[in-house]
Protein backbone atom coordinates (compact mmCIF):
# COMPACT_ATOMS: atom_id res chain seq x y z
CA UNK A 1 0.00 0.00 0.00
CA UNK A 2 1.47 3.40 -0.57
CA UNK A 3 1.97 5.42 1.60
CA UNK A 4 2.74 8.74 -0.17
CA UNK A 5 0.05 10.96 -0.27
CA UNK A 6 -0.33 13.60 -3.13
CA UNK A 7 0.52 16.35 -1.05
CA UNK A 8 3.80 14.69 -0.79
CA UNK A 9 4.61 13.91 -4.21
CA UNK A 10 3.62 18.04 -5.27
CA UNK A 11 6.71 18.74 -2.54
CA UNK A 12 8.86 16.55 -3.55
CA UNK A 13 8.70 18.13 -7.64
CA UNK A 14 8.85 21.64 -6.25
CA UNK A 15 12.07 20.87 -3.99
CA UNK A 16 13.40 19.18 -6.95
CA UNK A 17 12.28 21.95 -9.51
CA UNK A 18 13.24 24.60 -7.28
CA UNK A 19 17.03 23.67 -7.25
CA UNK A 20 17.30 25.92 -11.01
CA UNK A 21 14.51 27.43 -10.39
CA UNK A 22 14.41 30.59 -8.03
CA UNK A 23 10.87 31.83 -9.39
CA UNK A 24 9.33 28.98 -7.64
CA UNK A 25 7.68 30.54 -4.57
CA UNK A 26 5.22 28.44 -2.02
CA UNK A 27 2.89 30.20 -0.05
CA UNK A 28 1.06 28.99 2.72
CA UNK A 29 -1.41 29.84 5.55
CA UNK A 30 -0.42 28.23 8.90
CA UNK A 31 -0.84 25.30 6.80
CA UNK A 32 2.84 23.88 5.50
CA UNK A 33 2.63 21.10 7.53
CA UNK A 34 -1.03 20.21 6.57
CA UNK A 35 0.13 20.75 3.04
CA UNK A 36 3.86 18.09 3.48
CA UNK A 37 5.42 21.74 2.39
CA UNK A 38 7.63 21.89 5.57
CA UNK A 39 10.50 20.73 4.15
CA UNK A 40 10.52 23.22 0.96
CA UNK A 41 10.40 25.44 3.55
CA UNK A 42 13.23 24.48 5.48
CA UNK A 43 15.37 23.93 2.13
CA UNK A 44 14.01 27.56 0.96
CA UNK A 45 12.97 29.95 3.21
CA UNK A 46 14.04 32.71 0.70
CA UNK A 47 11.15 31.23 -1.58
CA UNK A 48 8.75 30.38 0.87
CA UNK A 49 6.20 32.93 2.24
CA UNK A 50 4.07 32.66 5.09
CA UNK A 51 0.70 34.38 5.69
CA UNK A 52 -0.40 33.28 8.98
CA UNK A 53 -4.48 32.23 8.66
CA UNK A 54 -5.51 34.53 5.73
CA UNK A 55 -7.05 32.66 3.28
CA UNK A 56 -7.60 36.06 1.18
CA UNK A 57 -4.57 37.12 1.57
CA UNK A 58 -2.65 34.42 0.53
CA UNK A 59 -4.35 34.03 -2.69
CA UNK A 60 -3.92 37.76 -3.36
CA UNK A 61 -0.28 37.62 -2.39
CA UNK A 62 0.06 35.23 -5.05
CA UNK A 63 -1.32 37.20 -7.98
CA UNK A 64 1.25 39.68 -6.82
CA UNK A 65 4.38 37.89 -7.01
CA UNK A 66 3.09 36.12 -9.76
CA UNK A 67 2.05 39.66 -11.42
CA UNK A 68 6.14 40.24 -11.06
CA UNK A 69 7.91 37.19 -12.32
CA UNK A 70 7.46 34.75 -10.00
CA UNK A 71 5.55 31.38 -10.02
CA UNK A 72 3.75 31.11 -7.05
CA UNK A 73 1.91 28.16 -5.32
CA UNK A 74 -0.50 28.57 -2.72
CA UNK A 75 -1.52 25.70 -0.47
CA UNK A 76 -3.81 25.59 1.78
CA UNK A 77 -6.93 23.29 2.99
CA UNK A 78 -9.20 23.52 0.09
CA UNK A 79 -12.44 23.73 1.97
CA UNK A 80 -10.97 27.83 3.12
CA UNK A 81 -9.28 28.12 -0.65
CA UNK A 82 -12.30 27.00 -3.01
CA UNK A 83 -14.67 29.98 -0.68
CA UNK A 84 -12.93 31.71 1.75
CA UNK A 85 -10.60 33.24 -1.14
CA UNK A 86 -12.89 32.46 -3.50
CA UNK A 87 -13.22 36.14 -5.02
CA UNK A 88 -9.45 36.50 -4.87
CA UNK A 89 -9.52 33.28 -6.67
CA UNK A 90 -11.96 34.86 -9.38
CA UNK A 91 -10.65 38.81 -9.45
CA UNK A 92 -6.53 38.56 -8.92
CA UNK A 93 -5.38 35.37 -10.68
CA UNK A 94 -8.60 34.07 -13.06
CA UNK A 95 -9.48 37.60 -13.98
CA UNK A 96 -6.37 39.35 -13.79
CA UNK A 97 -4.79 36.45 -15.35
CA UNK A 98 -1.84 35.57 -13.24
CA UNK A 99 0.50 32.79 -12.65
CA UNK A 100 -0.66 31.03 -9.51
CA UNK A 101 -1.23 27.66 -9.13
CA UNK A 102 -4.13 27.13 -6.41
CA UNK A 103 -3.45 23.97 -4.53
CA UNK A 104 -6.65 22.83 -2.29
CA UNK A 105 -5.18 19.71 -0.33
CA UNK A 106 -7.32 18.45 2.43
CA UNK A 107 -9.90 18.03 -0.39
CA UNK A 108 -13.65 16.23 -0.41
CA UNK A 109 -14.24 14.97 2.71
CA UNK A 110 -10.32 14.48 3.60
CA UNK A 111 -11.53 15.96 7.15
CA UNK A 112 -13.74 13.17 7.38
CA UNK A 113 -15.23 13.81 11.11
CA UNK A 114 -14.50 17.36 11.07
CA UNK A 115 -17.56 18.67 9.83
CA UNK A 116 -19.18 20.31 6.56
CA UNK A 117 -16.87 23.80 7.77
CA UNK A 118 -13.55 21.51 6.67
CA UNK A 119 -15.09 19.49 3.54
CA UNK A 120 -14.88 20.81 0.13
CA UNK A 121 -17.50 19.33 -1.82
CA UNK A 122 -18.36 22.01 -3.98
CA UNK A 123 -14.69 23.55 -4.79
CA UNK A 124 -14.95 21.84 -8.50
CA UNK A 125 -18.37 23.46 -9.49
CA UNK A 126 -16.90 26.79 -7.79
CA UNK A 127 -13.49 27.11 -9.44
CA UNK A 128 -14.80 25.46 -12.97
CA UNK A 129 -17.59 28.44 -12.45
CA UNK A 130 -15.01 31.07 -13.07
CA UNK A 131 -13.50 32.15 -16.90
CA UNK A 132 -10.17 31.56 -17.04
CA UNK A 133 -9.58 28.81 -13.80
CA UNK A 134 -8.43 25.50 -14.69
CA UNK A 135 -9.60 22.86 -12.47
CA UNK A 136 -7.41 19.26 -11.98
CA UNK A 137 -8.29 16.49 -9.56
CA UNK A 138 -5.11 14.13 -10.05
CA UNK A 139 -5.39 10.37 -8.72
CA UNK A 140 -2.26 9.53 -7.82
CA UNK A 141 1.14 10.14 -6.60
CA UNK A 142 2.65 9.76 -9.71
CA UNK A 143 -0.34 11.76 -12.25
CA UNK A 144 0.24 14.69 -9.39
CA UNK A 145 3.68 14.88 -10.34
CA UNK A 146 3.27 15.22 -13.67
CA UNK A 147 0.56 17.42 -13.30
CA UNK A 148 3.24 19.66 -11.37
CA UNK A 149 5.63 19.60 -13.83
CA UNK A 150 3.18 20.36 -16.51
CA UNK A 151 2.06 23.35 -14.65
CA UNK A 152 5.59 24.54 -14.31
CA UNK A 153 5.34 25.03 -17.81
CA UNK A 154 2.64 27.16 -18.66
CA UNK A 155 1.57 30.70 -17.56
CA UNK A 156 -2.11 30.52 -16.52
CA UNK A 157 -4.08 30.12 -13.21
CA UNK A 158 -5.01 26.82 -12.25
CA UNK A 159 -6.55 25.24 -9.42
CA UNK A 160 -5.69 21.26 -7.92
CA UNK A 161 -7.07 18.91 -5.05
CA UNK A 162 -5.76 16.65 -3.84
CA UNK A 163 -6.71 14.54 -0.43
CA UNK A 164 -5.38 14.47 2.76
CA UNK A 165 -4.27 10.85 2.74
CA UNK A 166 -2.29 8.67 0.23
CA UNK A 167 -4.15 6.69 -2.33
CA UNK A 168 -3.50 3.78 -4.00
CA UNK A 169 -1.48 3.56 -6.34
CA UNK A 170 -3.06 4.02 -9.90
CA UNK A 171 -0.28 3.93 -12.02
CA UNK A 172 3.64 3.43 -11.60
CA UNK A 173 6.15 5.02 -11.62
CA UNK A 174 7.44 3.62 -14.87
CA UNK A 175 4.03 3.66 -16.65
CA UNK A 176 2.17 6.86 -15.90
CA UNK A 177 0.80 7.74 -19.36
CA UNK A 178 0.20 11.76 -19.31
CA UNK A 179 -0.85 14.44 -21.42
CA UNK A 180 -2.11 17.97 -20.47
CA UNK A 181 -5.32 18.15 -20.57
CA UNK A 182 -5.67 14.74 -22.37
CA UNK A 183 -8.00 12.22 -19.94
CA UNK A 184 -6.37 9.10 -19.31
CA UNK A 185 -8.24 6.00 -20.63
CA UNK A 186 -7.59 3.03 -18.44
CA UNK A 187 -9.46 0.45 -19.67
CA UNK A 188 -11.47 -0.31 -22.61
CA UNK A 189 -14.96 -1.40 -22.55
CA UNK A 190 -18.20 -1.66 -24.56
CA UNK A 191 -20.57 -2.12 -21.60
CA UNK A 192 -20.35 0.48 -19.06
CA UNK A 193 -18.08 3.61 -19.54
CA UNK A 194 -16.88 4.70 -15.85
CA UNK A 195 -15.72 8.27 -16.06
CA UNK A 196 -13.27 9.39 -12.57
CA UNK A 197 -11.62 12.12 -11.22
CA UNK A 198 -9.03 12.45 -8.14
CA UNK A 199 -9.60 9.38 -5.21
CA UNK A 200 -12.52 8.08 -7.35
CA UNK A 201 -10.28 6.31 -10.33
CA UNK A 202 -8.66 4.20 -7.89
CA UNK A 203 -12.03 2.43 -6.72
CA UNK A 204 -13.20 2.79 -10.46
CA UNK A 205 -10.26 0.26 -11.84
CA UNK A 206 -11.35 -1.87 -9.44
CA UNK A 207 -15.21 -1.85 -9.95
CA UNK A 208 -13.93 -2.43 -13.90
CA UNK A 209 -12.22 -5.75 -12.48
CA UNK A 210 -14.63 -7.02 -10.45
CA UNK A 211 -17.21 -6.12 -13.17
CA UNK A 212 -14.73 -8.00 -15.90
CA UNK A 213 -14.83 -11.23 -13.46
CA UNK A 214 -18.80 -10.84 -14.06
CA UNK A 215 -18.33 -11.13 -18.16
CA UNK A 216 -18.94 -6.97 -18.38
CA UNK A 217 -16.98 -4.91 -19.64
CA UNK A 218 -16.37 -0.94 -18.34
CA UNK A 219 -14.18 1.30 -19.74
CA UNK A 220 -12.63 3.83 -17.30
CA UNK A 221 -11.96 7.36 -17.95
CA UNK A 222 -9.04 9.37 -15.67
CA UNK A 223 -10.99 12.84 -15.77
CA UNK A 224 -8.08 14.28 -14.28
CA UNK A 225 -8.77 17.47 -15.84
CA UNK A 226 -11.75 18.79 -15.06
CA UNK A 227 -11.70 22.16 -16.70
CA UNK A 228 -10.70 22.34 -19.63
CA UNK A 229 -12.70 18.82 -19.66
CA UNK A 230 -11.27 16.58 -22.34
CA UNK A 231 -14.82 15.80 -23.89
CA UNK A 232 -13.12 14.00 -26.78
CA UNK A 233 -12.53 11.25 -24.17
CA UNK A 234 -15.63 11.36 -22.66
CA UNK A 235 -17.13 10.64 -26.45
CA UNK A 236 -14.87 8.31 -27.24
CA UNK A 237 -15.74 6.20 -24.08
CA UNK A 238 -19.36 6.84 -24.01
CA UNK A 239 -20.39 6.38 -27.67
CA UNK A 240 -19.22 2.81 -27.49
CA UNK A 241 -20.86 2.26 -24.23
CA UNK A 242 -24.46 1.48 -23.12
CA UNK A 243 -24.15 2.91 -19.89
CA UNK A 244 -21.96 6.09 -18.55
CA UNK A 245 -21.50 6.26 -14.56
CA UNK A 246 -19.41 8.89 -12.79
CA UNK A 247 -17.80 9.24 -9.92
CA UNK A 248 -16.64 11.99 -8.01
CA UNK A 249 -16.25 13.20 -4.01
CA UNK A 250 -18.38 16.08 -4.56
CA UNK A 251 -21.72 18.21 -4.06
CA UNK A 252 -24.16 16.15 -6.97
CA UNK A 253 -24.30 19.28 -9.06
CA UNK A 254 -22.25 21.37 -10.62
CA UNK A 255 -19.03 18.69 -10.83
CA UNK A 256 -17.55 16.06 -13.17
CA UNK A 257 -20.95 14.34 -13.46
CA UNK A 258 -22.83 17.11 -14.39
CA UNK A 259 -19.95 18.41 -16.88
CA UNK A 260 -19.99 14.89 -17.91
CA UNK A 261 -24.18 14.59 -18.47
CA UNK A 262 -23.87 18.06 -21.00
CA UNK A 263 -21.49 16.47 -22.97
CA UNK A 264 -23.28 13.05 -23.61
CA UNK A 265 -26.45 14.84 -23.88
CA UNK A 266 -25.11 16.74 -26.40
CA UNK A 267 -22.69 14.21 -28.30
CA UNK A 268 -24.12 10.87 -27.49
CA UNK A 269 -26.89 10.75 -25.60
CA UNK A 270 -27.47 7.77 -23.51
CA UNK A 271 -27.91 6.94 -19.67
CA UNK A 272 -26.05 8.86 -17.36
CA UNK A 273 -25.51 7.75 -13.97
CA UNK A 274 -23.51 10.29 -11.22
CA UNK A 275 -22.43 9.29 -8.62
CA UNK A 276 -21.85 11.69 -5.72
CA UNK A 277 -21.40 13.30 -2.15
CA UNK A 278 -25.41 13.87 -1.15
CA UNK A 279 -26.76 17.57 -1.04
CA UNK A 280 -26.34 17.77 3.00
CA UNK A 281 -23.63 17.66 5.27
CA UNK A 282 -21.49 14.03 5.04
CA UNK A 283 -21.94 11.50 7.58
CA UNK A 284 -19.29 11.56 10.55
CA UNK A 285 -16.31 9.05 10.21
CA UNK A 286 -13.16 8.58 7.70
CA UNK A 287 -12.87 9.08 4.18
CA UNK A 288 -12.78 5.55 3.57
CA UNK A 289 -16.38 4.99 6.06
CA UNK A 290 -18.05 8.07 4.42
CA UNK A 291 -17.14 6.81 0.63
CA UNK A 292 -18.43 2.97 1.58
CA UNK A 293 -21.20 4.43 3.39
CA UNK A 294 -22.65 6.33 0.32
CA UNK A 295 -21.32 3.34 -2.34
CA UNK A 296 -18.80 5.44 -3.42
CA UNK A 297 -16.28 2.60 -3.56
CA UNK A 298 -15.48 -0.42 -6.09
CA UNK A 299 -18.22 -2.31 -5.04
CA UNK A 300 -21.26 0.89 -5.54
CA UNK A 301 -19.76 1.37 -8.67
CA UNK A 302 -19.55 -2.11 -10.15
CA UNK A 303 -23.42 -2.56 -8.23
CA UNK A 304 -24.56 0.52 -9.97
CA UNK A 305 -23.82 -0.58 -13.47
CA UNK A 306 -25.11 -3.88 -12.78
CA UNK A 307 -28.24 -2.09 -11.90
CA UNK A 308 -28.28 0.19 -14.79
CA UNK A 309 -27.58 -1.99 -17.67
CA UNK B 1 8.33 72.27 -15.06
CA UNK B 2 4.35 71.37 -15.36
CA UNK B 3 2.35 72.75 -13.61
CA UNK B 4 0.24 69.65 -11.87
CA UNK B 5 -2.78 71.34 -10.24
CA UNK B 6 -3.51 72.99 -13.73
CA UNK B 7 -3.14 69.78 -15.29
CA UNK B 8 -5.03 68.16 -12.83
CA UNK B 9 -8.19 70.37 -13.59
CA UNK B 10 -7.58 69.68 -17.22
CA UNK B 11 -7.85 65.73 -16.45
CA UNK B 12 -11.08 66.15 -14.17
CA UNK B 13 -12.53 67.84 -17.57
CA UNK B 14 -11.90 64.81 -19.55
CA UNK B 15 -13.66 62.62 -16.51
CA UNK B 16 -16.58 64.78 -16.70
CA UNK B 17 -16.76 64.41 -20.15
CA UNK B 18 -16.26 60.52 -20.15
CA UNK B 19 -18.65 60.21 -17.73
CA UNK B 20 -21.43 62.25 -19.78
CA UNK B 21 -20.74 60.15 -22.70
CA UNK B 22 -20.81 56.80 -21.08
CA UNK B 23 -24.12 58.04 -19.08
CA UNK B 24 -22.45 56.47 -15.46
CA UNK B 25 -19.14 56.59 -13.48
CA UNK B 26 -17.97 57.43 -10.15
CA UNK B 27 -17.90 61.26 -10.52
CA UNK B 28 -16.86 62.36 -6.45
CA UNK B 29 -14.12 59.71 -6.24
CA UNK B 30 -12.52 60.84 -9.20
CA UNK B 31 -12.63 64.28 -8.29
CA UNK B 32 -11.03 63.43 -4.76
CA UNK B 33 -8.41 61.25 -6.02
CA UNK B 34 -7.35 63.28 -8.97
CA UNK B 35 -4.54 65.15 -7.16
CA UNK B 36 -2.71 61.83 -5.83
CA UNK B 37 -2.70 60.20 -9.08
CA UNK B 38 -1.43 62.95 -11.03
CA UNK B 39 1.56 63.56 -8.09
CA UNK B 40 2.33 59.56 -8.77
CA UNK B 41 2.27 59.56 -12.45
CA UNK B 42 3.58 62.82 -13.48
CA UNK B 43 6.46 63.42 -10.16
CA UNK B 44 6.67 59.85 -8.17
CA UNK B 45 6.12 56.60 -10.19
CA UNK B 46 8.87 55.68 -13.55
CA UNK B 47 5.88 54.38 -15.35
CA UNK B 48 5.57 55.39 -19.05
CA UNK B 49 4.44 53.35 -22.25
CA UNK B 50 7.94 52.99 -22.66
CA UNK B 51 8.61 51.49 -19.60
CA UNK B 52 6.18 49.18 -19.00
CA UNK B 53 7.98 45.48 -19.44
CA UNK B 54 11.28 47.02 -17.64
CA UNK B 55 11.07 44.45 -14.65
CA UNK B 56 12.01 48.24 -12.20
CA UNK B 57 9.64 49.89 -13.37
CA UNK B 58 7.60 50.92 -10.29
CA UNK B 59 3.91 49.12 -9.76
CA UNK B 60 0.79 50.52 -9.28
CA UNK B 61 -2.59 49.01 -8.12
CA UNK B 62 -6.07 50.66 -8.32
CA UNK B 63 -7.45 49.33 -5.37
CA UNK B 64 -10.24 52.23 -5.79
CA UNK B 65 -11.09 50.85 -8.74
CA UNK B 66 -14.46 52.67 -9.40
CA UNK B 67 -12.37 55.81 -10.19
CA UNK B 68 -11.33 54.30 -12.87
CA UNK B 69 -12.45 57.61 -15.06
CA UNK B 70 -9.49 59.45 -13.31
CA UNK B 71 -6.98 56.47 -13.94
CA UNK B 72 -7.91 56.70 -17.81
CA UNK B 73 -7.39 60.71 -17.79
CA UNK B 74 -4.17 59.88 -16.22
CA UNK B 75 -2.74 57.26 -18.17
CA UNK B 76 -3.92 58.85 -21.43
CA UNK B 77 -2.60 62.20 -21.01
CA UNK B 78 0.92 60.04 -19.69
CA UNK B 79 0.30 58.75 -23.57
CA UNK B 80 -0.71 55.02 -23.07
CA UNK B 81 -4.35 55.68 -25.21
CA UNK B 82 -5.79 58.70 -26.69
CA UNK B 83 -7.96 60.80 -24.29
CA UNK B 84 -10.61 61.25 -27.38
CA UNK B 85 -10.87 57.47 -27.76
CA UNK B 86 -11.88 57.24 -24.19
CA UNK B 87 -14.49 59.81 -24.05
CA UNK B 88 -15.93 58.04 -27.27
CA UNK B 89 -15.68 54.26 -25.96
CA UNK B 90 -16.16 54.65 -21.89
CA UNK B 91 -18.82 52.34 -21.18
CA UNK B 92 -20.17 51.68 -24.21
CA UNK B 93 -21.52 48.07 -25.37
CA UNK B 94 -18.61 45.99 -26.69
CA UNK B 95 -15.58 48.95 -25.21
CA UNK B 96 -12.18 47.80 -23.78
CA UNK B 97 -12.87 51.34 -21.22
CA UNK B 98 -14.93 49.33 -18.94
CA UNK B 99 -16.45 51.28 -15.58
CA UNK B 100 -13.19 49.57 -13.56
CA UNK B 101 -9.76 48.71 -14.54
CA UNK B 102 -8.78 46.00 -16.69
CA UNK B 103 -5.22 44.42 -17.67
CA UNK B 104 -6.32 44.25 -21.44
CA UNK B 105 -5.72 48.16 -21.60
CA UNK B 106 -1.73 49.36 -21.43
CA UNK B 107 -0.44 50.68 -18.20
CA UNK B 108 -2.82 48.49 -16.42
CA UNK B 109 -0.98 45.74 -14.44
CA UNK B 110 -3.76 44.75 -12.31
CA UNK B 111 -7.38 44.21 -12.64
CA UNK B 112 -9.88 45.58 -9.93
CA UNK B 113 -13.31 46.71 -8.67
CA UNK B 114 -13.65 44.46 -5.83
CA UNK B 115 -12.34 46.46 -2.87
CA UNK B 116 -10.19 44.85 -0.53
CA UNK B 117 -7.97 43.34 -2.83
CA UNK B 118 -5.29 45.93 -4.04
CA UNK B 119 -3.19 46.27 -1.00
CA UNK B 120 -2.81 42.14 -0.84
CA UNK B 121 -1.62 42.02 -4.44
CA UNK B 122 0.76 44.89 -3.81
CA UNK B 123 2.22 43.14 -0.69
CA UNK B 124 3.08 40.32 -3.63
CA UNK B 125 4.84 42.39 -5.64
CA UNK B 126 6.53 44.30 -3.49
CA UNK B 127 7.64 40.74 -1.86
CA UNK B 128 9.13 39.90 -5.36
CA UNK B 129 11.18 43.18 -5.18
CA UNK B 130 12.45 42.08 -2.06
CA UNK B 131 13.01 38.85 -3.13
CA UNK B 132 15.00 39.87 -6.61
CA UNK B 133 16.77 42.63 -5.00
CA UNK B 134 15.11 44.84 -7.33
CA UNK B 135 14.61 48.38 -6.53
CA UNK B 136 11.16 49.62 -7.78
CA UNK B 137 8.45 50.57 -5.45
CA UNK B 138 4.62 49.75 -5.02
CA UNK B 139 2.04 51.87 -4.75
CA UNK B 140 -1.78 51.49 -3.95
CA UNK B 141 -4.93 53.64 -3.73
CA UNK B 142 -7.30 52.84 -1.83
CA UNK B 143 -11.13 54.40 -0.63
CA UNK B 144 -11.34 55.30 3.37
CA UNK B 145 -14.44 53.30 3.06
CA UNK B 146 -13.01 50.48 1.54
CA UNK B 147 -10.65 50.29 4.56
CA UNK B 148 -14.10 48.43 5.90
CA UNK B 149 -12.97 45.17 4.01
CA UNK B 150 -11.14 42.87 6.22
CA UNK B 151 -8.92 41.60 3.82
CA UNK B 152 -7.02 44.99 3.87
CA UNK B 153 -5.84 44.65 7.04
CA UNK B 154 -4.93 40.99 6.31
CA UNK B 155 -2.18 42.86 3.59
CA UNK B 156 -2.00 45.31 6.42
CA UNK B 157 -0.40 42.63 8.58
CA UNK B 158 1.90 40.93 6.05
CA UNK B 159 3.42 44.36 4.66
CA UNK B 160 4.68 44.72 8.60
CA UNK B 161 5.52 41.38 9.12
CA UNK B 162 7.66 41.08 5.71
CA UNK B 163 9.47 45.21 6.72
CA UNK B 164 8.09 46.07 2.98
CA UNK B 165 9.41 49.74 2.85
CA UNK B 166 8.93 49.66 -0.52
CA UNK B 167 5.60 49.70 -0.68
CA UNK B 168 3.15 52.85 -0.40
CA UNK B 169 -0.47 52.85 0.02
CA UNK B 170 -2.45 55.84 0.04
CA UNK B 171 -5.74 56.15 1.36
CA UNK B 172 -8.58 58.70 -0.36
CA UNK B 173 -9.52 59.95 3.12
CA UNK B 174 -12.38 61.83 1.64
CA UNK B 175 -14.82 60.99 4.31
CA UNK B 176 -18.11 59.94 1.97
CA UNK B 177 -19.01 56.83 0.89
CA UNK B 178 -22.75 55.45 -1.23
CA UNK B 179 -24.64 55.77 1.88
CA UNK B 180 -23.30 58.48 3.46
CA UNK B 181 -20.32 59.98 5.91
CA UNK B 182 -18.24 57.23 6.38
CA UNK B 183 -18.20 57.89 10.04
CA UNK B 184 -21.98 57.14 10.32
CA UNK B 185 -21.77 53.82 7.99
CA UNK B 186 -18.15 52.50 10.41
CA UNK B 187 -16.31 55.08 11.72
CA UNK B 188 -12.48 55.30 10.80
CA UNK B 189 -11.31 57.64 13.51
CA UNK B 190 -8.60 57.46 13.66
CA UNK B 191 -6.70 56.01 10.84
CA UNK B 192 -3.38 57.46 11.93
CA UNK B 193 -3.31 54.97 15.48
CA UNK B 194 -5.01 52.50 13.59
CA UNK B 195 -2.19 52.22 10.78
CA UNK B 196 0.51 52.81 13.07
CA UNK B 197 -0.81 50.20 15.72
CA UNK B 198 0.31 48.26 13.03
CA UNK B 199 3.29 49.13 12.63
CA UNK B 200 3.28 51.53 9.65
CA UNK B 201 4.89 54.93 9.07
CA UNK B 202 2.20 57.20 8.66
CA UNK B 203 2.09 60.38 6.89
CA UNK B 204 -0.98 62.31 7.31
CA UNK B 205 -1.62 65.33 4.77
CA UNK B 206 -3.98 67.28 2.19
CA UNK B 207 -4.38 65.22 -0.12
CA UNK B 208 -5.67 67.68 -2.66
CA UNK B 209 -2.07 69.60 -1.91
CA UNK B 210 0.50 68.79 -4.44
CA UNK B 211 3.21 70.29 -1.60
CA UNK B 212 1.89 68.08 0.59
CA UNK B 213 1.50 65.23 -1.63
CA UNK B 214 5.52 65.37 -3.09
CA UNK B 215 6.52 65.76 0.70
CA UNK B 216 4.55 62.77 1.90
CA UNK B 217 6.30 60.46 -1.13
CA UNK B 218 9.55 61.53 -0.65
CA UNK B 219 9.39 60.98 2.98
CA UNK B 220 7.74 57.50 2.26
CA UNK B 221 11.15 57.03 0.17
CA UNK B 222 13.58 57.42 2.84
CA UNK B 223 11.80 55.18 5.56
CA UNK B 224 13.37 51.94 6.13
CA UNK B 225 12.20 48.67 6.94
CA UNK B 226 8.42 49.46 7.02
CA UNK B 227 5.84 50.53 5.15
CA UNK B 228 4.17 53.38 4.58
CA UNK B 229 0.76 54.98 4.54
CA UNK B 230 0.12 58.50 3.28
CA UNK B 231 -4.11 59.00 4.67
CA UNK B 232 -4.74 61.80 2.08
CA UNK B 233 -7.50 64.20 3.19
CA UNK B 234 -9.55 64.77 0.37
CA UNK B 235 -12.58 66.53 -0.77
CA UNK B 236 -14.87 64.36 -2.43
CA UNK B 237 -16.50 66.41 -5.60
CA UNK B 238 -13.09 68.56 -5.56
CA UNK B 239 -12.95 71.13 -7.89
CA UNK B 240 -16.59 72.25 -8.22
CA UNK B 241 -19.17 73.75 -5.72
CA UNK B 242 -21.87 71.96 -6.81
CA UNK B 243 -19.97 68.11 -6.11
CA UNK B 244 -17.79 68.94 -2.88
CA UNK B 245 -18.98 67.07 0.06
CA UNK B 246 -21.67 65.79 -1.48
CA UNK B 247 -22.56 62.09 -0.82
CA UNK B 248 -25.07 62.27 -3.27
CA UNK B 249 -22.43 62.53 -6.28
CA UNK B 250 -20.75 59.60 -5.41
CA UNK B 251 -21.87 58.70 -8.49
CA UNK B 252 -24.13 61.18 -10.26
CA UNK B 253 -24.33 62.12 -13.97
CA UNK B 254 -24.57 65.72 -14.12
CA UNK B 255 -27.36 67.22 -16.47
CA UNK B 256 -26.52 69.60 -18.70
CA UNK B 257 -27.19 72.95 -16.33
CA UNK B 258 -24.58 70.98 -13.45
CA UNK B 259 -22.39 70.26 -16.37
CA UNK B 260 -22.03 73.72 -17.79
CA UNK B 261 -21.44 74.70 -13.78
CA UNK B 262 -18.68 71.92 -13.20
CA UNK B 263 -16.84 72.74 -16.43
CA UNK B 264 -16.95 76.79 -15.20
CA UNK B 265 -15.44 75.48 -11.89
CA UNK B 266 -12.71 73.36 -13.12
CA UNK B 267 -11.75 76.20 -15.85
CA UNK B 268 -11.97 78.94 -13.11
CA UNK B 269 -9.45 76.28 -11.24
CA UNK B 270 -7.42 76.02 -13.64
CA UNK B 271 -6.59 79.90 -14.44
CA UNK B 272 -6.24 80.20 -10.82
CA UNK B 273 -3.57 77.76 -10.21
CA UNK B 274 -1.76 78.84 -13.57
CA UNK B 275 -1.40 82.25 -11.80
CA UNK B 276 -0.43 80.86 -8.61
Amino acid sequence: MNKIPNRQAICEVLMEKAKEDKDIVVLCSDSRGSASLAPFANEYPKQFVEVGIAEQNLVSIAAGLAKCGKKPFAASPACFLSTRSYEQAKVDCAYSNTNVTLIGISGGISYGALGMSHHSAQDIAAMSAIPNMRVYLPSDRFQTAKLIEALLKDEKPAYIRVGRNPVEDVYTEESCPFEMDKATAITEGTDAAIIACGEMVGPAVKAAELLKAEGINAAVVDMYCVKPLDKEAIVKAAGNARLVVTAEEHAPFGGLGSMVSQVVARECPRKVVNLALPDAPVITGTSREVFDYYGLNADGIAKTIKENL
Amino acid sequence: MQNLKALSYDLRKNVIDMIVEGKGGHIGGDMSVMDILVELYFEQMNISPENMDDPDRDRFVMSKGHSVEALYAVLAAKGFFPIEQVIKEFSKFGSKFIGHPNNKLPGIEMNSGSLGHGLPVCVGMALAGKMDERDYRVYTVMGDGELAEGSVWEGVMAAHQYKLDNLCAVVDRNRLQISGCTEDVMAHDSQEERWSSFGWHVISINGNDYKELKAAFDEAKTVKGAPTVIIANTVKGCGSSIMENKAGWHHKVPNAEEYAQIMKDLEAGKEAALHE
